[in-house]
């Protein structure tokens, strides 16, 4: 089966993140095709290195990081839901003159399309929110 | 159905303000217009308040986004669900709605409303029949 991915919910504020890592990791580890996860709303903010939790508690960002290395996982942050939300690549700094960026490694700034382009690829688009 | 199209649909659950998510919706809708593939939109619970019109923003500081549905119709997205319970629960009825028409290109351009108003069961039976659903 391929999976599409879509997460809406920031990180820590809604279990939504965190099962739609589950769900992923999951489909991936019983052999599953992941077309694509990608991340609109507030479902941005899994995508900022800058995410510090306490010592003992989950690290959701860097979950992410690592599952797209191991796997090779196409995550993609929706640009417009990101430039809101101030979660910059480098591009998009040097591009809106910023004085940082923040944009988590195994992640990429890119468009809408790749979440409908998602749709059209999967066999089942699996969404993650409220 | 032509092979490598899906019918996508588009479902509107919440108001236009109060959440991004009515705003960003409305964005993937017209992004995902460009696609090639079978669109319709629902409107359903407070989602139907979307389309209501005289939506005035002016003391929030919100954009009001709502002349954007009148664009949906050049974007080919033409079949606007909106469910009758919903309303009925809101106190609304289809004069509250905006008018949203579109160009019919197989019938001589004739203008012809957008908007269809169906049943809940009407509207279990459409969502059942869709390839992908995307719910803000």
């Amino acid at each position: 089966m391929k999976f599409g991915i879509l997460v809406n919910e920031g990180p820590y504020q809604h279990q939504a993140a965190d099962t739609a890592y589950h769900f992923t990791k999951a489909a991936l580890e019983r052999g599953h095709e992941v077309v694509r996860v990608f991340f609109y709303h507030d479902g941005v903010n899994n995508g900022t290195r800058l995410t510090t939790p306490p010592q003992d508690e989950r690290n959701i960002v860097n979950r992410w990081s690592e599952l797209a290395k191991q796997y090779d996982l196409d995550m993609v942050v929706c640009v417009a839901a990101a430039q809101r939300r101030g979660i910059v690549d480098e591009e998009e700094k040097k591009r809106q003159g910023k004085d940082a960026d923040n944009l988590a490694e195994g992640f990429n700034i890119s468009g809408l399309g790749q979440l409908i382009d998602a749709g059209i690829k999967a066999d089942r688009l699996v969404e993650f929110g409220d | 159905m032509q092979d490598g199209v899906k019918k996508f649909m588009y479902v509107n659950r919440r108001a236009p303000y109060g959440t991004v998510y009515a705003l960003e919706g409305l964005e993937v809708i017209l992004i995902g217009a460009a696609f090639d593939q079978y669109v319709s939109v629902a409107f359903i619970d407070d989602g139907v308040f979307q389309l209501k019109t005289g939506q005035d923003t002016g003391d929030s500081d919100m954009k009001n986004f709502s002349p954007t549905y009148r664009a949906l119709g050049d974007y080919d997205v033409t079949k606007l669900y909106v469910e009758e319970e919903s309303l009925q629960e809101r106190g609304l009825t289809r004069d509250d709605l905006l008018d949203l028409t579109y160009e019919d290109e197989d019938d001589d351009y004739k203008e012809k409303s957008s908007i269809h108003i169906v049943s809940r069961a009407e509207m279990a039976e459409l969502l059942e029949q869709q390839d992908v659903i995307l719910n803000f």
